[in-house]
């Protein structure tokens, strides 16, 4: 536990110098505050910004963020280092991939406090932001343990990233990619944020979010196995 | 008691029997055997590709051995536990430091891992002479400030044994000495510094044994003074004298009458042996040449 305090303060310290990382933290919950305060068209839907925004976080903030970190510290040797100073691999993990969780889910609170949500409705929202947040990171971090620099990193994960964050705005156009696209994370999270005025979280969005989050755990633990952490 | 003497009594801090390693097909390590005592500074010689870094990663565990076993601490390398972790330091060839972050922060996040008093930071930034510097970001230091840094996080925990890759390599005479000097301080607190180096002057000046790696083959293992000796083939002497010329003589009493000659009319400029530096051993030994630098012979 220690460990993993020590890998969370280190990050916070990172994050601040690190203006790639802190961008992808912070681009989104600014865009929808303006967005969502500047754009008044008649007859768009409540919070639309708002879902559609939160639904490009989740796909691209924690799987970037993660894979980077995971991807600059192999690169580095930062983490080969780490791991001999009596660092475990999952407590490394958990540092990572909960300062980046709580760091996303604090992107949220400002998307969802940017909306006109109820209380409750609120409590929803960040609900299926920590889901979606949750598998992006498993995710991300699949491709940062499997790559073996920063460069391997982003040439796998932007164009990912590119899929789950934009699937959900190309399906609003076209029936087809929303057939295929009601099979992501990311899509199921604006549905479920759309439907959160009905307090309604259909059981199929939920069955598909966890189906994503056991694929995804799988992924991670094939790569884990794999490549370990060198 | 002499301190090889001493270090014969002492206790094996790490122990490498009949040690083999392949990467693919590509044999890097083959039946490598050797010990290392309690407070020793032992140096690994060899060039580049020789298997030093994968010897270091054999030995804390960070690869398996194909076959033969390493011992750390009195421990299989393959089952070491946070206890002998926390007795490790590592430097690694490339440093491995957070670049954004500051001298002072790379050293505290290890303080938090060690469970190490922030009051020793500061301790040892000024023993290793970066004090000035804590402020300034790792990506900002030259290489030598990298190399005193990553040095300064190896000794962090207070550990018994050091592994150094290449702790000297491409810097500058005076940044080389200053290392020297802070591991001969961790010599004589009794730490156990086991060193990768292909610079012969360093293992010479440095480490109480030697072993001489040459394609995954420790070829000669010893004190830097035995091996240079045991390989003196010509055994002479060779006399300077003060107007240029050269004379080789025979290192025995004959030669003494001649000696004291030449002293008697100050004539003598230079005594050497014909004994050999660790580098034309290797040669010997090997064919090949150890990479030494111009500054190498500056130590």
């Amino acid at each position: 536990m220690n460990n993993m305090i020590a890998i969370f303060k280190k990050q916070i310290k990172d994050t601040f110098k690190n203006k790639t990382v802190l961008i992808q933290f912070v681009m989104f919950p600014v865009l929808t505050v303006v967005m969502n305060n500047v754009i008044q068209i008649e007859g768009m839907p409540k919070n639309f910004f708002v879902s559609m925004f939160a639904a490009m976080y989740v796909g691209m903030a924690p799987l970037t963020s993660i894979s980077a970190v995971i991807a600059e510290e192999k690169e580095q040797n930062t983490l080969r280092v780490l791991l001999m100073s009596n660092v475990k691999p999952q407590e490394y993990l958990l540092g990572v991939g909960s300062y980046i969780w709580i760091a996303c889910m604090l992107g949220a609170s400002v998307m969802c406090a940017a909306g006109s949500y109820t209380l409750q409705e609120s409590l929803a929202f960040l609900g299926v932001m920590a889901a979606g947040i949750l598998t992006s990171l498993l995710l991300g971090a699949a491709i940062g343990t499997r790559s073996k620099n920063q460069m391997t990193a982003a040439s796998v994960s932007v164009p990912v990233m590119m899929v789950f964050s934009f699937l959900p705005m190309l399906a609003m156009f076209n029936t087809g990619i929303a057939k295929v696209a009601r099979f992501t994370y990311s899509q199921q999270v604006v549905l479920m944020l759309e439907q959160i005025d009905a307090r309604s979280l259909r059981p199929d969005s939920i069955s598909i979010v966890c189906g994503n989050i056991l694929l995804f755990t799988v992924l991670f633990i094939l790569s884990y196995k794999k490549c370990g952490l060198d | 008691m002499n301190r090889e003497t001493k270090n014969r009594k002492a206790e094996s801090t790490v122990t490498a029997r009949e040690l083999s390693f392949r990467f693919g097909t590509n044999q890097v390590l083959n039946h490598v055997s050797f010990e290392i005592s309690e407070g020793e500074i032992f140096g690994l010689l060899g060039p580049s590709g020789a298997g030093k870094t994968t010897l270091i990663k054999l030995l804390t565990g960070q690869l398996k051995p194909d076959e033969g076993c390493a011992m750390l601490l009195g421990r299989d390398t393959r089952e070491l536990r946070a206890a002998e972790h926390k007795q490790i330091g590592i430097m690694m060839d490339n440093f491995g430091l957070y670049d954004r972050l500051s001298v002072y922060d790379n050293l505290s996040f290890y303080a938090d891992i060690y469970h190490v008093s922030r009051s020793r930071i500061a301790d040892i930034l000024k023993s290793i002479g970066l004090y000035e510097a804590r402020n300034t970001a790792a990506a900002r230091l030259s290489r030598g400030m990298k190399s005193r840094l990553s040095l300064a996080r190896a000794l962090m925990n207070d550990a018994k044994i050091l592994f150094l890759d290449e702790p000297t390599s491409g810097l500058d005479p005076v940044t080389t000495r200053e290392i020297h000097s802070v591991l001969g301080e961790q010599r004589k607190r009794g730490t156990t510094v086991f060193l990768t180096t292909h610079n012969m002057y360093e293992a010479e000046a440095l480490c109480d044994h030697v072993a001489l790696l040459s394609q995954g083959r420790i070829l000669e293992y010893g004190a830097p003074a035995d091996v240079r000796r045991k390989y003196n083939h010509l055994n002479r002497l060779q006399l300077t004298l003060k107007n240029g010329q050269v004379l080789s003589l025979e290192n025995s009493s004959a030669s003494a009458l001649q000696i004291k000659e030449y002293l008697e009319q100050e004539a003598i400029w230079a005594i050497h042996s014909t004994e050999p530096t660790l580098e034309t051993v290797f040669i010997e030994l090997t064919g090949e040449k150890l990479e030494t630098c111009a500054d190498c012979t500056a130590i």
